[in-house]
């Protein structure tokens, strides 16, 4: 018996939408890149060059026959020199292509927009053109655009909130491949027949939507709404758009397609757009670069396979010695070890950040005052959870339902004794899914 | 082309922690610096009433209390936890709750009782199961009655040959027909504790918490709500007292005594109220049914120091409740109960018929 909320809970985590105004810049190919065989979520592609072997800009180096998984291009033309080893902003280890570039960015034979003429080819043309999720998710797309329910999809939800603090690369696409976007959205629309489509926009962003306004009143498009969102931490978390838009509760572990909703990020949107035009599959991606550390933050547009130095180095290089960098927001993203990391195409933005910022003030003890749980867009209890896994306390865990987190950090950011709340529910997460991996294995 | 044989060295041994990687500036210290300031203009008004022997003992209350942690934590080897500040707000509100004249080395006693058994020695910060200030004040109350209970005039009560004078509520047990005018009860221009007298900043206090979003509504609301509810259906029954009707009495109940005080500040200590709205609401209304029964039915004429006593130490039960019946937790239960009585009935009539067999 939950009261219904209009809206879920949410925080007001700051904007420090720095780069904004920055356009974007295509960044120079770097001498070496290093494509990984693990851009999406699922089975890993293995590769499909050799040391020695000619490559040219869009040719297909890595695929596999597994389901969850999609091809990869070559970012740039130039020589294979190897197929290493190499660690990954998760600290594990990935197979990567390592090309050097040849500067001339030949464009490899046979790239023409693809032929769609069912639903059947659509989802063949979005596999081909290498598209995972590139809100961060890299999950991939014609798997999610190819629902077993079809017939019950009726809304598309294009995923422009944006919601992370400092990122801008999605607005940046909002406002530079506006028409892109729009294309993208009526071609998956057209294939999912699904009858509404939504483009939501947090309200900090109203160049975005008057944008959007101004084109859609333009080219006549009747089905496709722009849905201002409140500027407010985590709006565009997927179960979190699907309830602000929809009013539909989606639960974890439940599919949007199962509610009749599909998401798409922006970009994503934007890319597919652009493919069936060209058919030039993903290569590039644009990212935000900022933080105290760098000396000329902006949107660059980045070779797929660039290593995070070379892309710092091209904005001016480091301004102080970082103590931090992060790929992706400061809520949700990932903290590298080192910058020899190299970008894959889920990749929104490279923060670098000087001690001043990385350094999270000490935990103190819990003062009980509640302040996570009313921050929580899911109504949770983390600091219940965090009691719970000390404890070891499996079933509590369950009952108070941890798994419905979806490690937004909303309680971590508004904890004022600073505890790591968020990490605890990642552990209690685990501890649940361990238990019962050893219940089935019984 | 490019060249490749530069060598490069990349930043490394960068530091890797979780996400997310910013926290709010709001932390406990701060925290509790803005309950500090909820509490300055029922300072300023005890001061205006009472002299600078109010002012006075607020403050030794604070720094009594910061000495009583400071000391702790050296003597037991502990990390110095004044730093949070809250063991200010604890003698602060300990102050707020006497009479202007006590003994201020009783005031000391009442401070390390609060801080040193009821905080330190329960694991400080955050593990106390009752609010400090309340059991330094009934310990004092119970230790010292005949000083906790000798109240000061205010400097602009009129009366002939005394210092000292009841309170409302006192008045009230005493039986008394000419109770003070209410506007005089909300300005706090009567006999009574220290920061409990003045509503008009208590409420400017509390507004302030609340907009700034450090207490919650809830608790508050339903105390004084049910404080008000509840006097409205008794003094209906019986009829109001001496020139005050069943409404005007509602009013006085809510102005009188430390329902004001104690609905915002002490009730709504983080440590000792429950977490979750529907526990909140449980605890309001607990607190002011609590303290109504203790006013008119006991023979103490003021309870909302134990009624906020008697709900703290409910206070986990309450949680343990919300959180079960918020996330459906008791009435799974309740089905799996049931289904394991319908699958052991199942089997026993089996039993039975094969029996028969």
């Amino acid at each position: 018996m939950r009261f219904r909320k209009k809206h879920l809970s949410d925080i007001n985590a700051g904007h420090y939408k720095n780069t904004a105004g920055c356009a974007s810049k295509e960044m120079p190919v770097p001498a070496i890149v290093k494509i990984s065989m693990s851009e999406n979520i699922g089975a890993p592609c293995k590769p499909l060059v050799a040391k020695g072997d000619q490559v040219k800009v869009g040719q297909l180096i890595g695929d596999t026959d597994a389901f969850l998984s999609v091809p990869i291009h070559s970012s740039v033309s130039g020589t294979v020199q190897g197929i290493e080893q190499v660690r990954n902003a998760m600290g594990g280890f990935d197979t990567v292509v390592v090309i050097a570039s040849d500067g001339k960015q030949e464009v490899v034979d046979g790239i023409k927009p693809p032929v769609v003429e069912s639903q059947p080819d659509f989802i063949k043309a979005m596999r081909a053109s290498g598209l995972v999720g590139l809100g961060g998710a890299s999950f991939p797309s014609w798997v999610k655009f190819n629902p077993k329910n079809l017939i019950d999809i009726d809304t598309l939800i294009v995923n422009g909130a944006e919601c992370e603090p400092f990122i801008t690369s999605d607005h940046r696409t909002m406002l530079e491949d506006a028409q892109d976007v729009l294309d993208g959205a009526q071609a998956m629309m057209k294939w999912l027949q699904a009858e509404n489509g939504y483009i939501a926009i947090e309200d900090n962003k109203q160049d975005a939507i008057e944008n959007f306004n101004k084109l859609i009143v333009q080219e006549k498009i009747t089905n496709l709404h722009v849905f201002p969102l409140k500027a407010r931490y985590p709006k565009g978390a997927e179960r979190v758009l699907i309830y602000e838009v929809t009013g539909k509760r989606c639960d974890a572990g439940v599919l949007p397609a199962s509610l009749g909703v599909i998401v798409s990020n922006v970009t994503s949107t934007a890319f597919m757009g652009k493919y069936l035009k060209t058919g030039m599959p993903l290569t590039k991606k644009r990212v935000t670069v900022d933080g105290d550390c760098v000396t000329n933050p902006g949107n660059i547009v980045v070779p797929i396979g660039t290593s995070i130095h070379d892309v710092i180095e091209f904005c001016g290089g480091y301004k102080q010695e970082p103590r931090k960098i992060l790929l992706g927001g400061p809520m949700m993203g990932r903290a590298i070890p080192s910058d020899e990391v190299t970008t894959v195409k889920a990749n929104n933005a490279i923060l670098a950040f000087s001690a001043s910022f990385a350094e999270i003030p000490e935990e103190t003890a819990c003062i009980n005052c509640g302040r996570c749980h009313v921050a929580c867009p899911f109504d949770l209890l983390p600091t219940k959870f965090a009691e719970a896994y000390e404890r070891g306390d499996v079933d509590m865990l369950r009952d108070l339902q941890v798994m419905q987190c979806m490690e937004c950090g909303s309680c971590s950011f508004v904890c004022p004794a600073h505890r790591p709340l968020a990490f605890m529910n990642k552990l209690g997460k685990a501890m649940v899914k361990e238990a019962d991996r050893n219940a089935r294995n019984k | 082309m490019p060249e490749t044989s530069k060598q490069v060295t990349y930043k490394s041994g960068l530091l890797v922690s979780n996400s997310p990687h910013m926290v709010t500036k709001l932390d406990t210290q701060r925290t509790m610096l803005y309950v500090l300031i909820g509490l300055l203009p029922s300072t300023i008004a005890a001061t205006i009433y009472f002299g600078g022997g109010a002012l006075l003992r607020i403050i030794l209350g604070a720094v009594f209390a910061c000495l009583a942690e400071f000391c702790y934590d050296k003597i037991m080897k502990k990390p110095n936890t004044t730093r949070d500040l809250s063991c200010l707000v604890t003698g602060v509100i300990l102050a707020m709750n006497v009479p202007a004249t006590l003994p201020v080395w009783m005031l000391c006693i009442g401070c390390c009782v609060s801080i040193i058994i009821v905080k330190c020695l329960y694991g400080g910060i955050g593990r106390n199961i009752a609010n400090p200030a309340l059991v330094g004040r009934i310990v004092l109350l119970l230790s010292w009655t005949s000083y906790m209970t000798t109240w000061p005039l205010t400097r602009f009560q009129t009366a002939v040959d005394a210092t000292t004078g009841a309170t409302p509520l006192g008045q009230l047990a005493d039986g008394a027909t000419q109770l003070p005018a209410l506007s005089d009860m909300f300005l706090g221009n009567i006999g009574g504790a220290l920061g409990e007298t003045c509503t008009l900043a208590i409420l400017i206090g509390g507004i302030f918490l609340i907009a700034t979003k450090i207490i919650s509504p809830i608790i508050p609301c339903c105390f004084i709500g049910t404080v008000f509810l509840f006097s409205l259906i008794y003094y209906g029954i019986t009829g109001g007292v001496g020139d005050y009707n069943a409404f005007q009495m509602a009013l006085f109940q809510i102005l009188a005594g430390g329902c004001m005080f104690g609905a915002f500040f002490c009730a709504t200590d983080y440590v000792t109220s429950p977490i979750m709205e529907r526990g909140k609401v449980v605890f309001g209304i607990g607190c002011g049914l609590v303290t109504m029964i203790i006013r008119l039915f006991c023979s103490y004429p003021e309870g909302v120091s134990f009624a906020i006593l008697f709900m703290n130490i409910l206070t986990p039960l309450i949680d343990r409740w919300s959180e079960r019946s918020f996330y459906g937790i008791a009435k799974k239960e309740r089905m799996e109960k049931k289904q394991k009585k319908a699958e052991e009935k199942a089997a026993e009539s089996l039993e039975k018929g094969g029996s028969k067999a």
